[in-house]
């Protein structure tokens, strides 16, 4: 079995016929009942599965340190216009507002959360699907660029290629107030001894609420041996049970993929993503089901320079943008 | 006529069982650099002219992808980057490299124990140089900080976060790297000069400085084109420096060729586009190498009869 992020990242494998279907499970687990509308479209092809999708991760919290934001008067920020009025107050009290790993796909991971919590689901579906020059031309899509550079004043200077997981243990430490990052981060807060809602808080910035999911899927390659293609049918009756759905996604930080389970062994922040995803309209793809490899580290590169280039304004950017999603789709 | 004949044939003779071992010792060399040396080379041609995306395929897309390659501004700049570091790395390895050699050629004290320091960085990987160079060029983490906290407040030293000056971080590191190589090839050579030269030039009354110049330098140049060919590989491969350090960062201010053909070949599936770069840098070498292999081998010399 092979392991990808949940979306297109299998297209090539089963464009060229490698990879085992898996109809017969899901019609016996009950798949396209069970699973999210957006996962289910994301694991197959022609109407076949290919992919056997585990988690869904949010790609688009926001991490802050509940003493420091207390300390600062700050509350949880709802929209991305609090988090920019936080800046002062942070910076106000010694602190550094925004700890972030000026890495490309950190700051291609940043975009999206501000793109979709600043300009709408309905934005972020078009920029990474079919009407895409439309709406990347669009105000609010410049808009986007121009919040998202405001960001930039709340980082500090040694923020380019810093990892993510430095970038958290700030937070952890109080050197720093939030981060946005994936939930994988709670990792890092659980090594550190804290809990979701006491030493630490997660939010979803944006006033719809929109949950960008990612995640993982297994897939299996076509095996000749009887033995290997009979332990691949075990392993795909067992992932998606309710028990190794709560155990897995407990430890790896993620939410489980069926929607019709009891969560209330999970951490707070797991429960708050779980009832979020209940709700088909909070349901969005990440880019890695919307778009090939290719055009997301394109991206990666015009958001990245954009970040990091003082002089480059949001017209600058927003006609690379452009440029690259043409090139590369 | 038959004698001279029969001359020659037996010639030729003695002149194959002569060479005849050293032929057929040459052949699995010779076997590798035909087959996967230029096979691959070639094979990597013929893709750049596809639409490979993960897997490859043999179809034909004309110069599509080329196009794209010099309408990507990240592969443009790539190539300015990589231009400007070759330039200062080849000089100033050669330079340091130098000085180096001649410090130790004055037959100073503890020779050896200065022979192995400065060759020692040269035993590190160019990832473990990246790495600690980071570290140490960090703002908030090296140099920059351990100066204020010593209390000199307003020093600066964040080039490694300065867009417009990472590159010559990558240079210094570079240079720190790869000096002590320079150093004990030239020592070689200075040691393989003549102690009379020395002193035929005190008695003539030339300053040291001028001899190192006019006279010492000229006889190193075969120890120097050794060198410099030897930086410049290192210069074409630049990738796990850059991997380590900044990973083509702040944005895409230190992105080099290099990386961009590994990043579209295995981080986004895009082996057509990474074929047309491994292709552009391929023409680059054999454009900078050809002129210079002409000059010294196939180049009728003077006096040849």
């Amino acid at each position: 079995m092979m392991q990808f992020n949940t979306g297109k990242q299998l297209d090539e494998l089963v464009a060229n016929g490698y990879l085992v279907t898996l109809d017969s499970a899901a019609g016996a687990g009950k798949w396209d009942a069970i699973l999210p509308k957006a996962i289910v479209e994301a694991s197959k092809r022609d109407g076949h599965w290919y992919a056997l999708p585990v988690n869904i991760h949010g790609a688009n919290w926001l991490f802050y340190n509940a003493k420091v934001f207390a300390d600062a008067g700050v509350p949880e920020p709802k929209t991305w216009s609090d988090v920019i009025a936080a800046g002062p107050k942070l910076k106000a009290r010694g602190v550094i507002p925004f700890a972030h790993g000026g890495q490309s796909w950190q700051d291609h991971l940043l975009f999206d959360a501000v793109l979709i919590g600043e300009g709408g689901s309905d934005l972020f579906l078009s920029v990474y699907g079919k009407d895409a020059q439309a709406a990347i031309a669009s105000p609010k899509f410049k808009r986007v660029a121009e919040v998202f550079k405001q960001l930039r004043d709340l980082m500090d200077a040694g923020m380019p290629g810093r990892n993510w997981n430095d970038a958290t243990a700030m937070v952890i430490t109080g050197k720093a107030g939030f981060q946005v990052m994936g939930d994988w981060a709670k990792g890092e807060f659980l090594a550190a001894g804290q809990t979701a809602g006491k030493e630490y808080g997660c939010a979803i910035v944006g006033s719809e609420g929109g949950y960008v999911m990612g995640g993982d899927v297994f897939v299996f390659p076509k095996q000749n041996d009887a033995n290997a293609t009979a332990a691949q049918a075990k392993l795909e009756s067992l992932l998606l049970t309710p028990a190794v759905q709560i155990a897995f996604n407990s430890k790896k930080g993620s939410v489980p993929v069926r929607t019709d389970l009891d969560v209330s062994s999970m951490d707070q922040c797991a429960q708050k993503g779980f009832a979020a995803l209940k709700d088909p309209k909070k349901q969005i793809p990440g880019p890695s089901y919307l778009i090939s490899p290719d055009e997301n580290g394109a991206l990666n590169d015009v958001i990245t320079q954009y970040l990091n280039t003082p002089g480059e304004t949001a017209d600058d950017f927003v006609a690379k943008f452009a440029a690259a999603v043409k090139s590369a789709g | 006529m038959e004698k001279t004949r029969r001359a020659t044939g037996s010639r030729l003779r003695s002149l194959w069982r002569r060479q005849a071992p050293a032929a057929i010792a040459l052949i699995p060399a010779a076997i590798i650099v035909l087959a996967i040396y230029l096979g691959a080379m070639l094979w990597t041609v013929r893709l750049s002219f596809s639409s490979s995306k993960m897997l490859p395929v043999f179809d034909f897309v004309g110069l599509q992808q080329y196009e794209r390659l010099f309408a990507t501004e990240r592969f443009v700049l790539s190539t300015w980057h990589i231009a400007l570091f070759g330039v200062l790395f080849i000089a100033g390895c050669l330079v340091i490299g130098f000085l180096l050699a001649v410090f130790i050629d004055q037959n100073v004290r503890f020779e050896d124990a200065f022979r192995t320091i400065f060759l020692y960085p040269y035993a590190m990987s160019f990832i473990v140089t990246g790495l600690a160079w980071q570290w140490f060029l960090n703002p908030t983490l090296g140099l920059q900080k351990a100066v204020r906290d010593l209390g000199f407040e307003s020093f600066t030293f964040d080039w490694l976060v300065r867009p417009n000056l990472v590159m010559f971080t990558l240079v210094i590191a570079a240079i720190w790297q790869a000096s002590g190589l320079v150093m004990a090839i030239l020592l070689a050579g200075l040691r393989g000069i003549d102690a009379e030269l020395w002193k035929a030039t005190k008695i003539e009354g030339i300053p040291t400085w001028r001899v190192y110049v006019s006279i010492v330098l000229p006889m190193l140049t075969p120890m120097l084109v050794t060198a410099s060919v030897l930086l410049a590989t290192a210069v074409a491969k630049l990738y796990d420096l850059v991997v380590a350090m900044t990973k083509g960062g702040p944005g895409i201010s230190s992105e080099v060729p290099a990386k961009f053909i590994m990043d579209n070949f295995f981080e986004r599936a895009n082996v057509g586009l990474g074929s047309a770069a491994a292709t552009m840098l391929l023409v680059t070498v054999a454009a900078l190498v050809g002129p210079w292999i002409y000059a010294e081998h196939l180049r009728p010399r003077k006096g040849r009869a």
